[in-house]
């Protein structure tokens, strides 16, 4: 398990090296002095021609650039990731004020396309090939199929507009900033997020549960005369688990893309909301930030799906 | 009289008649086959200039001069809406090829080579395929400025990996077989390998991933062009076209606007996925429940 776990680890460390080096490239093509991205707006026009040159020599940008890369690399992982071309607050500010509404949001959304994903998928291995398997077939086919803003498009004209029963727009009203208010906001863009991701894990549920309903080990359970329910629920829906937490985890990154469009359209103040105003915007030091998250997000998410593969599937530690 | 059917029994005329059983996949075809023709033909169809800007007749609901109303600055949505057509499919077709070059090439690379070329080529895959292609493409459009190619070549990108796995697959599995050994045995070199038996072995299983690369690009590039990162006005395109109803008055009180693109896009996209669910049943039997 641990020459496992540390070969995964080394790949993925080697892999944001090279994350950083492509993300540092790109910086490279934006327009304007990269000076501007590394020092807050007021210093930079107030500041004399030495102030300046002195900071340009400190922040490494006279060097070739590798001495480039490497101060801002360094600079980026003690968490110093420049300034917005914005408004001159840091980055990591900036960014980390928009952290928690993403994880709520993405926190809640799992949450709903597990509960649609789990009844359904077990209920689906059970009844193969019933109306019911067919259904939920169809229904995850259509949660991949129609995109995630059209639903939410028309969840906004059905339940905002005609019968105004939840919000459509921000986290909470600013004159009642309380945690139920915040739930009330949350509904709609939680619902959409976890129908649109429950697609993938329904199916994923379906062809475990039909495994492992499979197995000799429920045949004997059955033979034994344990209740139906006892053997799908404590028997076999426990080992099909290990294959779909390991689905979840590394689907992580797809959730946070579904946030991101959630978040534009419901106008939830969350990291992907953050993105897209700030590329509208040319704030290029904000964007950089979003990506570095964005990598050490996808990498950790990789790492949680290895650990969980060898922590339940004792098979894999032996290897 | 009854004539019986033709003796002959092809694997390709087989897969046929396993996927004409697939009902939803042979309605799809037609559908798809209409939504083509209808974007070729978008000019005659249509009637009206996509672009023409008419400011007296603007934001006006379906009627006989506009069968789909008319958008924020009087422009036609039923033209539109044909030629926004030829943008998404050709950006759903491109992006696609470009995952099945790439794929198709490093796949057979990968498993004609092996040993660590055949390691590098999966991490690889592995890399790609953890990402999430649309916070990529936010993250790229951004720095160097949206752009249909950019948008085209990213996507493809990061869908290669699902046909380099099922290339290389194919290509273990031939590698240990009589005839490749003879071949490569008569002096075959990797090229011929790839041409005489590599690509017509994928062809089947690539088919399938190709087509739900389509649906997967054609939802990706309006996802883009909806948050303005995509295709640029004034070339319509399904996703841009519903931009526009970011508003609560336009989803209130102008559905037409954000009704048609919307169920274009998923219409078209579900159709796809069900054609692709439909050539896997055919091309591989033993995978159909």
């Amino acid at each position: 398990m641990g020459a496992f776990l540390v070969r995964r680890l080394s790949i993925n460390v080697l892999v944001f090296f090279l994350i950083t080096i492509a993300i540092f490239a790109l910086v490279h093509k934006t327009p304007g002095d990269p000076i501007a991205m590394q020092i807050p707006a007021d210093q930079l026009n107030s500041g004399s021609a030495e102030f300046i040159a002195q900071k340009r020599a400190e922040l490494g940008l006279d060097g070739s650039l590798l001495t480039q890369y490497w101060h801002w690399l360094t600079n980026a992982l003690h968490g110093d990731l420049g300034y917005s071309l914005l408004n001159g607050r840091p980055v990591t500010e900036v960014l980390g004020e928009r952290v928690g509404p993403t994880v709520e949001l993405m926190g809640v959304g799992l949450l709903v396309s597990v509960l649609i994903a789990f009844p359904l998928g077990i209920l689906a291995a059970r009844r193969r090939n019933s109306w019911l398997d067919y259904g939920a077939t169809v229904v995850s086919l259509g949660s991949v199929s129609v995109p995630v803003f059209f639903v939410a498009l028309i969840v906004i004209y059905v339940f905002t507009l005609k019968f105004q029963w939840f919000p459509s727009s921000g986290i909470s009203d600013p004159t009642n900033p309380s945690l139920l208010n915040t739930l009330h906001h949350l509904v709609l863009p939680a619902l959409i997020l976890g129908f649109g991701n429950s697609g993938p894990f329904m199916r994923y549920v379906r062809s475990s549960m039909i495994t492992e309903l499979s197995a000799d080990y429920v045949r004997t359970a059955n033979a034994k005369g344990a209740p139906p329910r006892r053997v799908v629920l404590r028997h076999a829906f426990r080992n099909s688990l290990i294959p779909v937490l390991t689905v979840i985890a590394s689907n992580l990154p797809q959730l946070l893309a579904g946030a991101v469009v959630i978040e534009q359209v419901f106008a939830w103040p969350g990291m992907g909301q953050l993105a897209v105003s700030s590329v509208n915007q040319h704030d290029y030091s904000v964007i950089v930030g979003f990506a570095l998250l964005i990598a050490i997000l996808v990498l950790m998410s990789n790492l949680l799906a290895d650990v969980l593969y060898t922590v339940v599937d004792p098979r894999v530690r032996l290897r | 009289m009854t004539v019986s059917a033709p003796a002959v029994r092809t694997p390709a005329g087989a897969a046929l008649r396993r996927f004409r059983k697939h009902p939803a996949a042979v309605v799809s075809v037609v559908f798809i086959a209409l939504v083509v023709l209808a974007a070729i033909f978008a000019r005659p169809l249509s009637g009206h200039d996509p672009n023409a800007i008419d400011l007296l007749s603007a934001r006006s609901g379906p009627s006989g001069g506009h069968l789909l109303g008319t958008d924020s600055t009087g422009r036609d949505v039923l033209s539109r809406l044909l030629f926004a057509g030829r943008i998404s499919l050709g950006v759903g077709i491109a992006s696609a090829a470009i995952a099945v070059v790439i794929g198709t090439v490093l796949g057979s690379i990968a498993g004609l080579l092996g040993g660590w070329v055949d390691g590098l080529v999966m991490r690889l895959a592995d890399v790609f395929m953890s990402f999430p292609s649309l916070v990529v493409i936010v993250v790229v459009a951004g720095i160097l400025g949206p752009s249909v190619l950019t948008m085209v070549i990213a996507i493809g990108l990061f869908q290669w990996p699902v046909c380099g796995r099922i290339v290389r697959g194919v290509t273990l599995s031939l590698r240990e077989q009589e005839f490749v050994l003879a071949s490569r045995a008569t002096g075959a070199g990797p090229l011929w390998l790839m041409r005489k038996h590599i690509i017509p072995a994928a062809l089947p299983p690539v088919s399938v991933v190709a087509t739900l690369a389509v649906a997967q690009a054609i939802a990706l590039e309006a996802t883009l062009s909806f948050l303005g990162l995509g295709v640029q006005p004034p070339a319509a395109s399904w996703g841009n076209m519903l931009t526009d109803a970011q508003s609560l008055t336009v989803i209130r009180s102008e559905p037409w606007l954000w009704l048609s693109p919307g169920i274009a896009v998923a219409l078209t996209v579900l159709a796809v996925n069900f054609i692709g669910d439909g050539l896997r049943d055919a091309v591989d039997p033993r995978s159909s429940s």
